[in-house]
């Protein structure tokens, strides 16, 4: 068992109206420290205006072995799309 | 799918700190995106917390009237079409009560309060689906207007249900294009399919057009929502939107928009349209609509004979974790 600190990943508003989006992570003993470590890694340059910190094992992550079964079934199903309906040039606005 | 804000009172007199009120105020007037963690008025709280609860309830209902022609639908391609739909529909109920629940309110009170009738929902679903016509219909009109309402509300100020909105209008617009395509192929076939057709446009042409709310002069709480950018077009500037894209669609298959006092106004721009029948809006809204009280039957059944799938999920969880901690 390494004696780490454990690993927390790090996501990064950029700014006001966008999601929080994965930057990376750091090792800190309890989450306040985390959130420090977070902020002086990762938002040296105003990279962003909120920070979250999640204990990297409490994320819960698809195996990648699995992936086909997992996003495959998608691939099949164009009528999903808007495109796949041919509506004629003339009708507007749709 | 789409809501209506559908409450007529809203206090916006306040005991709460001033100077958070106004730097408020201001971050939104500069067009600032409000966020879980920031402070807000107790008001706005309230407001968006009825209104994303409604438009996620809207989209749940939302799944009834067209779930009911799944199985008649007329084709194999149709079938997958309509159940990828209302698949979407789903999913948009969940990304909405979600952020819903970043205001602090939680799933099970929300559902609660649909359930129990003290929330609302867009009146639009409480008309029934009478015929394959009425799916087509249902994606050109009733998703165009949830469109029309939808694409502003990318920019409402607050952030988790603009970002919601984000996804939502993407997966929105084949729902529209399959709508037309039913509706091109009915009015392109028999006497019979353009009948039905037809028919389908009369009965849900005002429904439609209720589902921008109600008029400006009667929407006390337009005022408010569009000073603090939850609403950036009022109710008649969106339904004025909506008839003046969707005449000439309909002009496109052949049909006839059920108004006779529709008529292009050169001066004005615009088409000018019918008086709408306020009434029939607010009976529907009362609980009155033709099909309302099916639909909440139909939804506390579905919630009634899912709690052993509900119950025997939470059980293995629970047994999971004692095996682990033994471990």
């Amino acid at each position: 068992m390494s004696s780490d600190w454990p690993l927390w990943e790090v996501f990064i508003r950029a700014k006001g109206g966008l999601s929080h989006r994965h930057v990376g992570s750091v090792h800190a003993p309890d989450s306040e420290i985390a959130l420090r470590h977070a902020r002086d890694t990762y938002t040296r340059r105003m990279e962003g205006v909120s920070l979250w910190v999640v204990r990297s094992a409490d994320i819960v992550a698809s195996d990648p072995s699995d992936d086909a079964a997992m996003f495959d079934p998608a691939a099949d199903k164009v009528y999903r799309h808007p495109t796949f309906y041919t509506i004629p040039d003339d009708v507007k606005h749709i | 799918m789409y809501t209506t804000e559908l409450q007529k009172t809203a206090k916006v007199a306040s005991t709460e700190d001033p100077d958070k009120l106004a730097a408020f105020e201001a971050r939104v007037a500069a067009d600032e995106f409000i966020e879980p963690k920031d402070w807000m008025p107790e008001a706005y709280r309230r407001t968006l917390t009825r209104q994303i609860s409604q438009h996620a309830h809207s989209e749940i209902v939302g799944m009834l009237p067209e779930g009911n022609w799944i199985t008649r639908a007329p084709s194999l391609r149709r079938k997958a079409i309509l159940l990828a739909k209302v698949q979407d529909e789903a999913g948009h109920g969940l990304y909405l009560y979600s952020a819903a629940e970043t205001l602090g309110t939680s799933r099970e009170e929300m559902i609660e309060a649909l359930h129990s009738g003290k929330a609302k929902y867009s009146t639009i679903f409480n008309y029934p689906t009478l015929t394959w016509a009425d799916i087509g219909a249902i994606g050109w009109l009733v998703d165009g207007a949830a469109i029309m309402n939808q694409v502003p509300l990318q920019r409402t100020s607050y952030g988790p249900y603009a970002r919601a909105m984000v996804r939502v209008c993407k997966e929105e617009s084949f729902h529209q294009r399959q709508g037309y395509e039913i509706m091109m192929a009915m009015a392109a076939g028999t006497a019979d399919q353009k009948r039905m057709a037809q028919d389908a446009l009369n009965r849900w042409w005002w429904p439609s057009l209720m589902m921008f709310g109600p008029p400006d002069e009667n929407s006390p709480n337009t005022a408010q929502s569009m000073r603090w950018r939850i609403k950036r077009e009022t109710n008649d500037e969106l339904r004025q939107k909506f008839v003046d894209i969707t005449v000439p669609q309909a002009g496109a298959l052949g049909l006839t928009v059920p108004d006779p006092a529709l008529g292009w106004n050169e001066a004005r721009g615009h088409y000018d349209f019918g008086e709408i029948d306020w009434e029939e809006f607010y009976s529907v809204v009362r609980g009155e609509g033709p099909v309302a009280r099916e639909r909440m039957q139909a939804r506390r059944e579905a919630w009634e004979q899912g709690a052993w799938v509900r119950e025997a999920a939470a059980a293995h969880a629970e047994k999971h974790s004692r095996k682990q901690e033994a471990a």
